[in-house]
């Protein structure tokens, strides 16, 4: 009698990790060269493409306060997101757990839905004035319907035979959701938090660029004002920074939380 | 022990209705095991499911230790095809799991547990995922998941069939052990005839479409039973001829004839 063995990945773990890491870094020092050659060979004007020394100049001169900002954009997406995971998960355990609303609520949340969030941001402004407080909504908006939808297909996809095993043991309808449908959905809720993620960040820089007196978005559009397009290079740079420490935040965690999850999907 | 009265069970199928079980009558005693054989689509499930409280009979009535069957009960266990563990959840805590659900004493079931786990040869593998077990591991731990909160009747449907032949014959061996270090009454449902004559004190036969009790036979070959080479071949070879007749459809008759 045997064990699967754990891993049936080859190589060791060293090589394994310099490939995944360093293969990928080999490419962003190869764009960035031939980005830089193209500002020099085509003598492209700072303010339309700026060089990348530029861009790190921009950064170091303004440091403090492009640092500040970020804070500002990382706070509305993380307190957006934080917010629609709760009501979010929430929504969909009430789909989940009740046919009655699952016919009521589902197709008024496709249709809501399908109405691009981004025509609501001049309304926001105009609702909610020029603080944090429409970023953050702006946020929970594109990443509510995500963890929705996710979270309760997770919910509804637990395997016909894990339920006949709870009913044997006449288990409360608690006892099936603690036990059992919760945790069967958790990957897939994964799913959904990975996309939502990715969405914040959009998000708060739409809310941004409508109306703000702070964070990236704003940056971004003041020195686009400017035609300093350097600064603005730098603003999208650490935007992107943002989005993947979030994203590669949520998959530490997933492995973290949920290590059965890769082997059983 | 277990009690099935004049049990009828009518589906509602696509095309009408679906008799899927037909006037069985059927008894078996304490300490018994019992193995219904029959063809795909005979009812051996239905009429598990129905003992375990897990479907209502349309009529007649299923009683166990003389009480009728209307929820599943405590001391009843059900083990499925599957082996249906909690990929999240550990072996131990797997086997664990009834104990939790029913608010049994922790503590003592732990204890319990490792024999359990001992008994069938995973003990080391407590701390293990289902996912890094072989299927035949995973059904050994499903089995000792069934067997944590000492049930008087433990209902099995075609548990062993989703494994290979010799890992399926170990766990047959390694039931007739169990059976022998604690008594249960089994219903044990399959469509294999070699198992259900290793297995059975009796086999009840059923044919299909709708499910009736066809046949019971009784199996009196001394245990422990093997396949291999065995002192009662003619016996076993006896009733599996016998179970074969009964299960198979009888040839055509030729062709102009009467």
């Amino acid at each position: 009698m045997t064990a699967v063995p754990r891993t049936r990945r080859i190589g060791s773990r060293a090589t394994r990790r310099l490939v995944d890491w360093g293969l990928p870094v080999i490419a962003l020092v190869v764009l960035v060269a031939l980005w830089w050659l193209a500002t020099i060979v085509f003598s492209i004007e700072q303010f339309l493409v700026p060089a990348p020394d530029d861009v790190i100049e921009a950064f170091i001169g303004q440091s403090g306060f492009l640092l500040e900002q970020t804070w500002v954009t990382l706070l509305e997406t993380v307190q957006g997101f934080a917010v629609a995971v709760v009501v979010g998960i929430s929504t969909a355990m009430s789909i989940a757990g009740s046919r009655l609303l699952e016919k009521m609520i589902y197709p008024l949340l496709l249709a809501v839905n399908a109405v691009p969030k981004i025509a609501i941001a001049p309304i926001l402004v105009v609702w909610l004035g020029f603080g944090p407080f429409p970023k953050i909504v702006m946020v929970f908006l594109l990443c509510f319907f995500p963890i929705v939808i996710s979270t309760a297909t997770g919910l509804k996809s637990t395997p016909a035979e894990l339920t006949e095993l709870v009913r044997s043991y006449d288990a409360s309808r608690l006892q099936v959701f603690v036990k059992v449908r919760f945790p069967y959905a958790l990957p897939q809720v994964m799913v959904g938090l990975k996309t939502a993620i990715s969405l914040a960040v959009i998000g708060a820089v739409i809310a941004e660029f409508v109306g703000a007196d702070a964070g990236l978005g704003f940056v971004i559009v003041q020195s686009g004002a400017s035609a300093d397009t350097p600064l603005a290079f730098a603003a999208m740079a650490l935007l992107g920074v943002i989005s993947i420490v979030l994203f590669y935040g949520l998959n530490a965690l997933e492995k973290v939380i949920l290590p059965w999850a890769e082997e059983n999907r | 022990m277990i009690k099935l009265t004049h049990v009828s069970h009518v589906f509602a199928g696509r095309q009408g209705e679906v008799h899927a079980l037909d006037d069985i009558t059927l008894e078996v005693r304490r300490n018994e095991l019992v193995t219904l054989v029959g063809r795909s689509g005979c009812g051996k499930s239905t009429m598990l499911r129905m003992v375990a409280g897990l479907l209502r009979p349309s009529s007649g009535t299923v009683t166990v230790a003389g009480e009728p069957v209307g929820k599943p009960r405590q001391d009843v266990s059900f083990m499925f095809q599957r082996a249906a563990l909690l990929p999240w959840r550990t072996v131990l805590d797997n086997v664990l799991l009834p104990v939790e659900i029913l608010r049994l004493d922790r503590a003592a079931k732990r204890r319990r547990a490792h024999e359990l786990l001992e008994l069938v040869g995973l003990a080391g593998f407590e701390k293990r995922l289902p996912h890094e077990l072989s299927g035949g591991m995973q059904q050994r731990a499903s089995l000792c998941r069934s067997l944590i909160q000492d049930p008087l009747v433990l209902l099995m449907d075609e548990p062993f069939s989703a494994l290979d032949a010799l890992t399926r014959e170990e766990l047959s061996i390694e039931l007739q052990r169990i059976r022998m270090e604690r008594e249960m009454t089994i219903v044990f449902v399959t469509h294999s005839i070699e198992e259900a004559v290793l297995l059975a004190d009796r086999v009840a036969v059923l044919s299909p479409r709708p499910g009736r009790l066809r046949k019971i036979i009784d199996v009196d070959i001394p245990r422990p039973r093997t396949l291999g080479r065995n002192a009662y071949a003619d016996r076993v070879a006896e009733v599996s001829a016998e179970l074969h007749e009964l299960l198979m459809p009888a040839p055509m008759a030729p062709e102009g004839a009467g």
